[in-house]
């Protein structure tokens, strides 16, 4: 059952990733985004980390593509391939696809045979527990950091009186 | 039960189809979702290493958590950055922002 669900939302995600970097239409290509970022958190959710794949739907999709599109209403992208591609097209898909190639080749050496079981049970409460006890000092760094882009958000953002 | 690397692939689909759209796109809004895509990516991989793994620890979906934070962070300043080279430039397109390249 996991595997068919897994199937499905990782083909859509591999189209929707697809048609955002080849789409004419910015706006289009911020949806598309918004489907990629919506499959990654079902396979979050899918592979027992209900946590992380909340915090996604919360701060990707209801943030970041919030923002994003905020950004393109903003700065008027001129609509069509040419005004959105650059002429180095053919190279970068020659290096994406080496990319691909070489850490296909890696990873299938490297993980064959090794199964995710399901059964298992990952629970937020014990996430939340090694956050706040191990993980305590990274964590205020970030929200110290996320203090920092704040304040730089703002700054970079002001219209100079 | 199902084979770690379907995952794996799956992530690695996206890493390089995030690659190709930073290097093949020219406005910075379309760079910045082809870099979220890339860090999406290297997120499914860090969860699925903590579930084939049966990390009691949770190590990579802490990991995830951090990187997802991090990445909340980043579009915000880079956004700040794009509105104000349009404010400037009255452009958006990285080719014409080269004053500073060599």
């Amino acid at each position: 059952m996991h595997q068919y669900v897994f199937v499905v939302i990782g083909v859509l995600m591999a189209i929707a990733a697809v048609r955002l970097v080849t789409t004419k239409n910015v706006v289009h290509g911020a949806l598309y985004l918004l489907m990629v970022l919506a499959g990654a958190a079902a396979i979050f959710i899918l592979l027992l980390a209900e946590f992380v794949g909340w915090v996604q739907v919360l701060l990707y999709i209801g943030a970041v593509v919030v923002l994003l599109l905020f950004g393109l209403m903003l700065t008027r992208a001129p609509i069509g391939r040419t005004a959105l591609d650059n002429q180095s097209r053919a190279l970068a898909a020659l290096v994406a696809g080496a990319i691909f190639a070489m850490t296909s080749m890696v990873l299938v050496r490297a993980f064959d045979g090794q199964m995710i079981d399901f059964s298992q049970t990952l629970t937020v409460r014990t996430l939340g527990g090694v956050l706040f006890t191990k993980y305590v000092l990274p964590f205020e760094v970030v929200s110290v950091l996320l203090l920092a882009a704040l304040v730089g958000a703002v700054v970079l953002a002001k219209r100079d009186e | 039960m199902m084979p770690v690397t379907w995952v794996l692939l799956l992530s690695a689909f996206l890493f390089s189809v995030g690659v190709y759209g930073v290097l093949a796109r020219r406005n910075a809004v379309l760079i910045l979702m082809s870099i979220e895509v890339m860090l999406t990516a290297v997120n499914i991989n860090l969860v699925a290493f903590n579930a084939m793994l049966k990390d009691v620890e949770m190590m990579g979906q802490i990991f995830a958590l951090f990187i997802i934070t991090i990445a909340a962070a980043e579009i915000g300043v880079g956004l700040a950055i794009v509105i104000l080279i349009y404010r400037n430039r009255t452009t958006v397109t990285v080719d014409e922002v080269s004053l500073m390249k060599w």
